[in-house]
């Protein structure tokens, strides 16, 4: 809330990036490139909907008075069993509808009942499999003038001519032999495609890449971790809260070569503001668990990165979680909304972190405003300082009880909240510029964390924690979706759900937020309120994202179901607290119990009049 | 009451006396702990065993075991062994695996790709945080499949013995 030096801060950077204001995006307007095609709400031209991240749809046909009435449309099978993140994009009379691994892709006729146009289905090796830490999944394609983009789990980064599903150029991106895996939804802007890794429980050194979309060829790639000729930082003009971060702000933060193996990877959701021409993601956990074995801060993990999209030199970089103890992937989506934050209407970059607070930020200065805890349940750290004149500004005052580096190796630290899989993990959140509240699916479970001593082999899994989860005290419900008020570090509402809810969420102006849940409910609840207005049970537990689009002049609304991901494999068998007593042990639900796998898209609408 | 019985049924000293109708076996036969070495225990086959005494208290192989699961199996096969939407529940697979069978997978990986499925198990047998501790991990999910333990941590464990120390830094390098 620290307005105070806002004002000093804009100056500073609006000088900085003036010359990048004078040119605008280098987005070609062909009219079938995705700036375009996000001012069409028919349409969903995006992985994330539209470059700010705010799932809002402006369609209204379906509403919170008539959304009772919605009806299953028409369903389709994907043909495959695992865990189904991401939506599919809806081009013109065109859906693509994309798959785990071996990462199939479907080009569905809207014109003809959904008949299949072409089917892309790519020759992987099955080795890349079990390194794909926590389940097979990929979030999605993005699309540009005539091809569709796909970051394949061998790390292959496909273009795929949309017409066909001929594959028109590939690039290898990374090694899956080290552990380097493709999840992520590539990101379009003008003529680059942008793409990240995951592998942090590899060891795998996390990095952000630009790919001509004409050819295949690397344009640049800005490493988490390392020297600053890796990082793409300017020791001078990038800036940490208004500070320049000064040279080898990386590497001071690591002992010896640890960085090497260090993580931070990439496979959150990607923004990009068209008006600053800054693009922005995070970086995920440090390697290995273990914090005993990499002293330091270990810069940039667990970082909000602002970056040139042209050249990817950083602009301002926030690390929200320093020397990780716990698994709090800082990869969490960046909504980009202009809301109030203490009287005064700014351009925020809000993000609901894994660590459990939701952070409110100037997306042009990388200054922050608000960082509040968005589950009650959080207890790792007290708070995160708000003063700048403190040596902890804008760090979290950890709770030494919970800290598995205070307790060290062979401790089990017990009762930590959240969990590994963060008060969120990778479903987004949404944002209605009609009610200026951000709608967040999170997850409500506390856990055990037992560090220990690991050794590194490429290709193998490099954790080093022991960890066991559990509801927080007294509780039972897994999860909640909240309505929060960024300006203010608030929750406005909150749904208690059974499960963690692992789905992304969608706004609309109908006033109706939809999600999905891991029984496989999707859900429709009314905005203000937060009441539930419909729930229909898909064929499988849903971890994907809702989406709503427009054909010949009817709204539909759709959601990929097919349970698995971190989710399946965490509560498929149900919670035990360890400290509940013999009695209580087995007492939460198990998800095996409600849904099975299966990958099927349902699309919803109104009855005909 | 279960446990109670099991505890006795897989004592040694006390396996002759125990409820006679109660015989556990698994892939490896019966668990019972038929010598030690050094808190390392074998059943009469001279498969690594786990021994759980009457209080709950387990061997430190077990203890070692669900810490290594915990970090290196749970992330696909789901915690406690319970199996995941992803990989198969162990408690039921060490029904009927054999040590040999178990340590070959275990070295070695195992792939059942079909069209209905994609199941790959990857070889760890260059992997030293499991391969140093591939017994402990046996002896852990050889005493959940035969219900010995319960899920969770194992709440009192016997202490770490000095070969146990020694092992693991020669094996950890």
């Amino acid at each position: 809330m620290r307005l105070g030096s806002a004002g000093f801060l804009v100056a500073i950077t609006t000088a900085l990036s003036s010359g990048l204001l004078l040119a605008p995006a280098n987005a070609q307007n062909t009219g079938d490139d995705p700036l375009t095609l996000q001012s069409n709400p028919a349409v969903v031209a995006s992985p994330t909907i539209s470059y700010d991240n705010h799932r809002y749809s402006p369609l209204d046909q379906i509403n919170a008075q008539n959304v009772g009435k919605l009806q299953v449309a028409w369903t389709f099978s994907t043909g495959v069993l695992r865990g189904h993140e991401g939506a599919p994009l809806v081009i013109g009379d065109v859906m693509y509808v994309h798959a785990p691994f071996p990462n199939t892709v479907y080009a569905l006729d809207l014109n003809n009942e959904g008949k299949i146009l072409w089917k892309y289905e790519p020759v992987q090796d099955p080795n890349v499999i079990p390194v794909m830490c926590c389940d097979t999944v990929n979030r999605g394609l993005a699309y540009s003038n005539g091809k569709l983009f796909l970051h394949q789990a061998d790390t292959t980064l496909v273009a795929l001519d949309a017409k066909t599903g001929k594959v028109i150029w590939s690039a290898k991106t990374d090694d899956p032999g080290k552990g380097a895996t493709g999840t992520s939804a590539p990101m379009v802007v003008g003529n680059f495609v942008y793409v990240g890794v995951s592998g942090g429980e590899f060891g795998v050194r996390g990095w952000l890449a630009a790919y001509d979309t004409s050819d295949g060829k690397q344009v640049w790639r800005a490493y988490s971790e390392g020297p600053d000729s890796d990082l793409l930082v300017d020791p001078q003009k990038t800036t940490m809260l208004g500070k320049p971060v000064g040279a080898d702000s990386s590497l001071r933060t690591w002992q010896g070569d640890q960085w090497k193996i260090g993580g931070g990877d990439t496979w959150g959701w990607l923004a990009y503001d068209p008006k600053l021409d800054l693009i922005y993601y995070g970086s995920g956990n440090p390697s290995t668990w273990n914090p005993k074995q990499r002293p330091g801060d270990n810069r940039w993990s667990m970082t909000i990165f602002a970056r040139d999209p042209k050249t990817g030199m950083a602009k301002w970089v926030y690390q929200m979680t320093p020397h990780d103890q716990w698994d709090y992937d800082g990869v969490n989506e960046m909504i980009l909304a202009d809301i109030n934050v203490g009287g005064k209407q700014v351009p925020a970059l809000v993000h609901f972190d894994r660590n459990g607070f939701g952070y409110t930020l100037n997306r042009e200065t990388g200054e922050l405003f608000v960082a509040e805890k968005y589950d009650p349940a959080v207890n790792w750290a007290t708070k995160i300082d708000m003063d700048p004149k403190s040596e902890n500004y804008a760090r979290p005052l950890v709770v030494p009880k919970y800290s598995t580096e205070h307790n060290g190796e062979d401790v089990n630290t017990v009762g930590v909240c959240p969990a590994a899989l963060g008060t969120k993990d990778e479903q987004p959140a949404a944002f209605s510029p009609d009610t200026g509240l951000f709608y967040v699916p999170t997850n409500h479970v506390c856990m055990d964390y037992e560090p220990f001593r690991v050794s590194y082999t490429a290709g193998q899994p490099y954790v080093g924690a022991t960890l066991s989860m559990y509801p927080p005290p007294g509780q039972t419900n897994m999860g909640n979706f909240i309505a929060w008020d960024a300006g203010k570090g608030k929750i406005v509402w909150s749904d208690p759900e059974q499960f963690s809810v692992w789905s992304g969420a969608l706004a609309t102006k109908g006033g109706v937020v939809f999600y999905g849940t891991l029984e496989g409910y999707l859900k429709a609840v009314d905005a203000n309120t937060g009441k539930e207005l419909y729930k229909f049970k898909t064929p499988s537990g849903i971890i994907g994202n809702v989406i709503t689009y427009e054909h010949k002049g009817k709204q539909y609304v759709a959601v990929l179901s097919g349970v698995g991901g971190w989710a399946g494999i965490g509560l498929a068998a149900g919670l035990t607290d360890p400290h509940a007593g013999l009695g209580a042990v087995g007492g939460y639900a198990a998800l095996s119990n409600y849904t099975s796998l299966g990958g099927t898209l349902t699309v919803f609408t109104l009855p005909s009049q | 009451m279960r446990r109670t019985v099991h505890a006795a049924a897989t004592t040694f000293f006390f396996a002759a006396i125990s409820v006679p109708v109660y015989a556990v076996t698994d892939g490896s036969g019966d668990p019972a702990p038929a010598k030690q070495d050094d808190g390392k225990w074998f059943d009469k086959d001279g498969n690594p065993t786990f021994k759980v005494d009457e209080d709950g208290t387990v061997d430190w192989y077990t203890y070692s075991g669900f810490i290594r699961y915990s970090s290196e199996c749970l992330r696909c096969h789901g915690p406690d062994g319970m199996g995941s939407s992803y990989a198969p529940a162990l408690r039921n697979s060490m029904k009927r695996l054999s040590y040999p069978e178990f340590y070959g997978i275990v070295a070695g990986g195992k792939k059942d790709v079909s069209s209905a499925q994609e199941l790959v198990m990857p070889a760890n047998g260059e992997n030293k945080n499991v391969m140093c501790f591939i017994d402990d991990i046996y002896v852990y999910l050889r005493a959940r499949a035969d219900d010995a333990i319960p899920r969770g941590r194992p709440e009192k464990h016997a202490p770490k013995p000095d070969s146990f120390t020694k092992a693991e830094d020669a094996c950890m390098g």
